[in-house]
């Protein structure tokens, strides 16, 4: 398998992709490429990159624009931003120097969360060597070109990762998503246009403009071109950072990470962050790309794999995840304040074994009431625990409810 | 002003003077609770009267804020606040356990501190070490691949060292690196 990216990170120098881009290359130009490249978000939502770049305003009707990096990574299940930032900090910076050249952006933003604070000090330290290297600052390379970087630390909230919630956590506000319209592109951060883009999206860039837009495409599906990190975690052999071709089935992957822990069996995956919905073991032979697992109903979101075996308790999983959801709603929206709590505790109650049969039917109308129904998509990604693990292992629910007991309680594979 | 001096001292406005022309006024709130927190361990009430009066703006836009962000504490913590990720792939990885054991080490609950406020102890949402589960955050420095015999170690270690053990002394937290 070619794990370009990891790969290129170490050995190929930094900065080159920089120096050919502000020698030879126009912005159009890297827009062009990097649409070629089929890139596409790596933060969830997996939009074109080219395509979200070229909604930017031009620089006389926006001569003030914002490039936003969404290092926040809070996603449960995922921990690869993390590994870039520790591994190859000026693929990141070199990537958004990229990046705000091609949008006409002369400021970036780096939203880190609040507990990567080695993090973010190790990242600080890059940007300064990049500045004390002229890789970042005036006249860059000597050309008629600007640009200034700055880190900004979070605070401890899951929503600051929503593109909207992170401009107004930025500007020093609570992180509450903005309603949309206006998208970032017309009023982003401070009231400026403003592109965000994730971490690995950024640290994308350099590889592209070295080996070309289609090369990158090359190494993906027909839609989402280039390999892609996966956070492989749970009950697995082998968990860790894995760049994978997303042409991988899910099985390989789980494969490629060792298997299952201890020879158990697998039960569950919730293949793309804690908001996918969860795939039964005999589901895994789809692709890992953004198309394939939306075609089964589940998403490749961040990329987080998290693997469960045949000891977990499934209600408690979707239990666990949704007081988190429930602990992490900022509030603005009644459906999903109201609604996320609410949700926990009916699977509490099940898995207490005090839930009724009618709970099943009363998670789906509250799902139905949630999703797309809030300023953000917080709200459905709350549904997807709740309705994956009721539809997929309706059995389990059932048996917990009938029976008054969890059946599996103090049978969990323990590790500890 | 006499009060400037003890909560928003030089050192903790030291820290934030670089974003200062960069960055609008609104925006220097949580640099400067963060610096706040570094500095006293906790961000009172009385700290965010004096941020806010500090800064130019509401008491209620900063206290709105301050109350928003999990990170900064409202009241003070112990000196090594072990925050333990009970998140799905530590959950998975057996972290309630290791909860279970740290209240048992400690004599604490999760939430609470120890009488001679030395550990505190929290559960808290996934902290981006799934791969290294089970993680826990203690101040500043993650501390992964977590065992019951890693824990009594450190519980352990910490127990006997007079300061906090973790941090390189000077409180920030940028000593051991535990890293796996
Ligand atoms: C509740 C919620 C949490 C999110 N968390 C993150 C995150 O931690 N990191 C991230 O990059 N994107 C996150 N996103 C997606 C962002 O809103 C946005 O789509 C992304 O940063 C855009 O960058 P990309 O196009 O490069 O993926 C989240 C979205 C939602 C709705
Ligand atoms: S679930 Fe514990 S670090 Fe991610």
């Amino acid at each position: 398998m070619k794990k370009v990216f990891t790969e290129a990170a170490a050995n190929s120098k930094d900065y080159q992709a920089l120096t050919e881009v502000l020698t030879h290359k126009t912005p159009e130009a890297v827009i062009t490429e990097v649409k070629k490249s089929n890139l596409r978000g790596r933060g969830g939502a997996g939009f074109p990159t080219g395509v979200k770049w070229s909604f930017m305003p031009n620089n006389e009707v926006a001569p003030v624009k914002y490039l936003v990096c969404n290092a926040d990574e809070g996603e449960p299940g995922t921990f690869k931003d993390r590994f870039i930032i520790n591994q190859m900090p000026h693929k990141l910076i070199e990537g958004m120097i990229i990046s705000g050249y091609a949008i006409g952006a002369k400021v970036g933003y780096i939203y880190i969360r609040g507990e990567f604070r080695k993090e973010a000090e190790f990242l600080q330290t890059a940007i300064n060597k990049a500045y004390s290297d002229g890789w970042l600052g005036k006249n860059i390379l000597g050309k008629n070109f600007t640009f200034d970087l700055f880190l900004y630390r979070g605070a401890g909230a899951y929503i600051c990762g929503e593109e909207t919630a992170l401009l107004n956590s930025l500007e020093g506000k609570r992180g509450e998503p903005r309603l949309k319209p206006p998208y970032p592109a017309q009023v982003g951060a401070f009231s400026k246009p403003s592109c965000v883009n994730n971490v690995e999206t950024l640290a994308n860039i350099p590889w592209i403009m070295l080996h070309g837009g289609e090369a990158f495409a090359k190494l993906g599906t027909e839609k989402s071109g280039g390999t892609r990190l996966y956070s492989m975690s749970g009950h697995l052999q082998h968990p860790g950072i894995y760049e994978f071709s997303p042409t991988l089935t899910l099985r390989e992957a789980i494969q490629e990470a060792g298997g299952v822990r201890g020879g158990k069996k697998l039960k569950a995956v919730i293949p793309g962050g804690a908001s996918a919905p969860m795939l039964r073991a005999d589901e895994i032979d789809v692709c890992i790309d953004f198309d394939s697992l939306a075609s089964v109903g589940s998403m490749a979101g961040s990329g987080g794999i998290i693997v469960m075996d045949e000891t977990t308790c499934i209600v408690e999983a979707a239990l666990v995840l949704l007081k988190f959801y429930a602990h992490e709603s900022c509030g603005q929206c009644s459906q999903c304040r109201e609604g996320s709590p609410w949700l926990s505790r009916i699977f509490q109650r099940i898995e207490n074994g005090q839930g009724k049969l009618a709970d099943l039917e009363l998670i789906e109308d509250l799902c139905k009431n949630m999703a797309m129904q809030t300023i953000c998509a917080f709200s459905d990604a709350v549904t997807g625990p709740a309705l994956s693990s009721i539809h997929k292992f309706k059995e389990e629910f059932i048996q917990h409810i009938e029976s008054g007991a969890c059946p599996l309680k103090n049978h969990q594979a323990k590790r500890v | 002003m006499s009060r400037d001096h003890t909560i928003l001292t030089p050192k903790v406005l030291e820290k934030i003077s670089h974003l200062r022309e960069h960055f609008p006024v609104e925006a220097l709130t949580i640099p400067l609770l963060h610096a706040i927190q570094d500095e006293h361990g906790y961000v009172s009430r009385e700290a965010i009267s004096e941020s806010a009066a500090h800064l130019g703006l509401p008491l209620a836009k900063v206290l709105k804020v301050a109350t928003f962000y999990t990170i900064f504490n409202q009241e003070p913590k112990g000196k090594l606040h072990l925050q333990v990720c009970t998140n799905i792939a530590c959950w998975l990885n057996g972290a309630n356990d290791l909860v279970a054991h740290l209240e048992q080490r400690l004599g604490i609950k999760a939430g609470e501190t120890t009488t001679d406020g030395k550990f505190s102890l929290s559960r808290v949402e996934c902290l981006a070490a799934c791969g290294t589960a089970p993680a826990m955050q203690v101040n500043d420095t993650y501390v992964e691949n977590l065992s019951k015999a890693k824990l009594d170690d450190l519980i352990d270690k910490w127990s006997k060292s007079e300061c906090c053990g973790i941090c390189d002394g000077d409180g920030d937290g940028g000593g051991e690196e535990e890293k796996a």
